[in-house]
């Protein structure tokens, strides 16, 4: 036989040598005072005002600047206004800007800029385009000031303008704010507390912020989102982490600082370590809820939308949703438990279940006992993957025929937008979850709004709620305005326009190196120093 | 040999033709709607309309894939339905990660498992035969993630030796690099070392059973010679179609390994690419994951007629 020249031993030696060289990579650049945060979701995408995910709205308050913001107290407070002024008539409003604001690049900020901003968030966000619809002009009055009138007395603009989440109306350079609102910006220019380094980016996996040294901070201490927004670390590094053990891991490791929203179930693991802190916050938590398909039986009637919501039981639910009493409460409020709007009225049949009511509502319907199909995201737990079975028991006990079909979230995010029968595609119930940050008055909680096709995913359709939701948007006399959200959410209950399931609280998780996270609606980085590792 | 090298590169050009239009119409077919998850939960089924038609994708089925693979003939992957970045640079930035964790666990396995699996078929019968066949069997049964766990648990949080997470390119130093890799590929290794051992341990022991090997032995040649002057070159070709296999699995097949460690890799990618419905990434990626398939495929053809000329024949 022929010797052959294979040699292994030789062969893994080269490869030893050859692979260190080929594996030559850009390296990731070190800093003495880095925050590493694992964030809810990995940054894929740099558009806050194309989409609603938190993540991006998080990224938002990172780079960019808002003209207006709410303190801890609820109170409006200019952020990157030096004041405003109204007329008279109560239907002008002029804005003016602060000293020194700079983007990124250097070039200062401008009336301009701002105006084409708010145009391209107003053609996206609900409110804003409640404010688009009341406004008769937006006039440049110099580089720093512009004004905006209104064809009726109303405030809206600094309701809308202030509202936290999404969508944040974040200030942006006219160049970036003029790209169509279908189309998502890719840019990462604005003017806030941190720069965000674009080579860094990796999406699905790292996004790299640094101190924005040529922010001019307000001087008053922070509040909620308003007030001074001091940076007192040198960068901040969001990294992905698919696996939440990992995470867990990580963080008692020392390896990373922060976890934005620790898993419920892995909290023992954290709950006794002594260099992790544990902070619950209501202010991020949540509101998972029910949506049903007004367009399709058996939900087009309103006694079958009722039977449903009085088949549901919150507590029941939301133990399989959180699990732990210390993180959740049932809570019949549409606009949350303890927010300005907070109103229970009308959910009395919510928060406990009351079958033999279901049943007998059922009956008045004449309910055939067609399968209602409710679309289980078995991957997403907080938006239905650990709760929907139990949804379904309770309506079956209240008299139901359920076919749960389970299927990814994302197949949930595109079913649910299908106006078709059932048989086609279409679907009778969905459910997720909305921050307690956008639920707070009836024009930000996009769940009540009901103007049939063009509200959201369910499409309710009640003229009365939307004549409501108006004149909420035209008055600005406190009293009325909690009269008018009352007045919804008896409307919105009677409609069933949303079934409200409960409320959770979010639990970041944080080495005890990091002191000064602030208790805000959103997530943000400001006033948070490092000490040590 | 020249020719047979080009014929089987000829060959790959309807090969991939067939991959592209495969995919191409399955992930049109699949549920989900890459315009939904740009836009996010609170979009209106209007603003979805608006996004899909921007991204080309309210477009007849076959215009997308004649403008898709109009692009990719030209070397353009196009950019990220999600990120808006473009796909080959996604794609490059993700392929250190994996060539890294699949060249180191490859070189293990090699490493480990053919001395151990020559060991056990010399020894054949024998209690460390027994033993390397118990080692084996619980080897490619334990999933790869407890494996990960436990190593994590002992190396990382007991004794603190190594990091939990993360991945560092050599420019931040060897060590640093290396530290990072030890853990995923030990985890990654051990079923593939439970494997090869098998194989190279049931094809030396084929070998062993020729009539050359007891010529040799009749001639008085020592053990050493007879395994690895005759019994491993000739159980070469075997072994070589695992380690092919296995190289092919590895790209894009170390998900879970790349989710438990952390590791920003091809696999990763595309199952992150795959949830997202970001199109254009997948259809790359699936591309390049045959294009590896048959490179490699290619490679160890190539490498048979050295390990055994009669094939060249």
């Amino acid at each position: 036989m022929k010797r052959s020249s294979f040699n292994f031993p030789k062969l893994t030696g080269s490869l030893f040598i050859a692979i260190p060289l080929m594996l030559s990579t850009p390296g990731l650049a070190t800093a003495e005072t880095t925050i590493t945060a694992v964030m809810q979701a990995p940054l894929r995408s740099l558009d806050p005002v194309i989409t609603t995910a938190y993540v991006i709205r998080n990224y938002g308050y990172m780079i960019y600047d808002t003209l207006l913001s709410v303190d801890a107290e609820g109170k409006i407070q200019p952020q990157m206004l030096e004041k405003w002024e109204v007329s008279p008539d109560g239907k002008t409003y002029t804005f003016t800007l602060r000293d020194g604001l700079k983007w990124h690049d250097g070039k200062p900020v401008t009336s301009t800029d701002c105006i084409a901003s708010i145009e391209r968030w107003s053609t996206q966000d609900k409110m804003g385009q409640i404010t688009k619809d009341l406004t008769a002009s937006i006039d440049r009055i110099d580089d720093k000031s512009f004004s905006m009138t209104f064809t009726t007395a109303t405030n809206i603009v600094l309701r809308a303008l202030s509202k936290p989440s999404s969508l944040a109306a974040f200030m942006m350079p006219e160049s970036v704010a003029k790209t169509p609102p279908a189309q998502a910006i890719t840019e990462a220019v604005g003017s806030g507390p941190f720069k965000f380094v674009m080579d860094q980016y990796k999406p699905g996996v790292n996004a790299l912020f640094v101190k924005n040294t040529e922010y001019v901070s307000r001087a008053e201490p922070p509040s909620g989102m308003a007030g001074g927004r001091v940076v007192k670390v040198d960068k901040v590094r969001w990294v992905a982490m698919p696996d939440a053990m990992t995470g867990i891991n990580a963080i008692k490791n020392g390896e990373i600082d922060y976890i934005e929203q620790a898993p419920y179930d892995l909290l023992p693991l954290l709950e006794g370590d002594g260099e992790i802190n544990l902070i619950v916050s209501k202010l991020q938590g949540g509101q998972p809820i029910m949506r049903l398909n007004h367009l399709l039986p058996p939900f087009n009637n309103k006694l079958a939308r009722q039977a449903a919501m009085a088949a549901i039981d919150q507590e029941q639910i939301m133990q399989a949703d959180i699990g732990n009493p210390k993180y959740y409460s049932t809570c019949g409020a549409l606009f949350g438990c303890n927010t300005t709007y907070a109103s229970t009225v009308g959910s009395e049949d919510l928060v406990k279940a009351n079958p033999e009511k279901s049943k007998a509502l059922l009956k008045e319907a004449g309910y055939d006992g067609t399968p209602i199909v409710i679309m289980h995201p078995t991957d997403f737990a907080n938006a239905g993957g650990s709760f929907v079975p139990v949804i379904a028991q309770q309506l079956r006990q209240g008299g139901f025929t359920v076919d749960v079909q389970a299927m990814d979230w994302q197949t949930v995010v595109t079913r649910r937008a299908s106006q078709k029968p059932v048989s086609e595609g279409g679907w009778n119930i969905f459910t997720t979850y909305l921050s307690l940050a956008d639920i707070s008055d009836p024009l930000s909680n996009y769940s009540v709004a009901a103007n049939g096709k063009g509200a959201w995913f369910g499409w309710p359709d009640s003229p009365e709620i939307e004549k409501l939701r108006q004149n909420f948007a035209t008055t600005d006399n406190d009293k009325e305005l909690k009269s008018l959200a009352e007045q919804v959410q008896k409307l919105a209950m009677d409609d069933v326009a949303v079934v409200p399931l409960g409320e959770f609280s979010v639990v970041a998780a944080a080495r005890k190196s990091l002191t000064g996270i602030l208790n805000a609606p959103v997530p943000v980085f400001w006033n948070i120093e490092k000490t040590g590792k | 040999m020249f020719s047979a090298i080009l014929k089987r590169l000829a060959a790959t050009i309807p090969v991939l033709l067939v991959v592209a239009i495969v995919i191409f119409s399955v992930l049109r077919l699949t549920p989900g709607d890459p315009a939904a998850i740009v836009a996010g939960d609170g979009a209106t089924v209007q603003q979805i309309e608006q996004i899909r038609h921007h991204m080309g994708l309210d477009q007849p089925i076959p215009v997308q894939f004649y403008r898709w693979i109009g692009d990719v003939m030209q070397g353009d992957f196009g950019t990220s339905l999600i990120s808006g970045l473009p796909v080959k640079d996604m794609i490059l930035d993700r392929m250190g990660p994996t060539i890294a964790i699949t060249l180191y666990t490859v070189l293990y396995t090699i490493l480990i498992s053919i001395p151990i699996g020559i060991l056990s078929a010399w020894r054949r019968g024998k209690a460390v035969d027994k033993a390397v066949t118990a080692a084996s069997v619980l080897g490619f049964s334990v999933p790869v993630f407890i494996t990960a766990y436990l190593l994590i648990f002992l190396f990382s949080m007991v004794l603190g030796w190594l990091p939990v997470q993360g991945y560092r390119p050599l420019s931040a130093g060897i060590w640093e690099h290396i530290r990072h890799m030890i853990l995923p590929v030990a985890s990654l290794g051990t079923i593939y070392i439970a494997l090869l051992t098998r194989f190279v341990r049931s094809s030396i022991i084929d070998t062993l059973n020729e009539d050359y090997i007891r010529t040799a032995r009749a001639k008085g040649l020592n053990e050493r010679s007879i395994l690895m002057r005759h019994a491993l070159p000739n159980a070469a070709v075997p072994i070589l179609t695992i380690i092919g296999l296995t190289i092919t699995m590895l790209i894009g097949g170390v998900v879970v390994t790349e989710s438990v460690f952390n590791i920003p890799g091809l696999g990763r990618l595309v199952v992150e690419a795959i949830l997202a419905k970001d199109f254009t990434i997948i259809q790359a990626l699936i591309i390049l994951f045959s294009v590896v398939d048959i490179v490699v495929n290619l490679v160890v053809d190539i490498l048979y007629r050295f390990v055994d000329p009669r094939i060249d024949s």
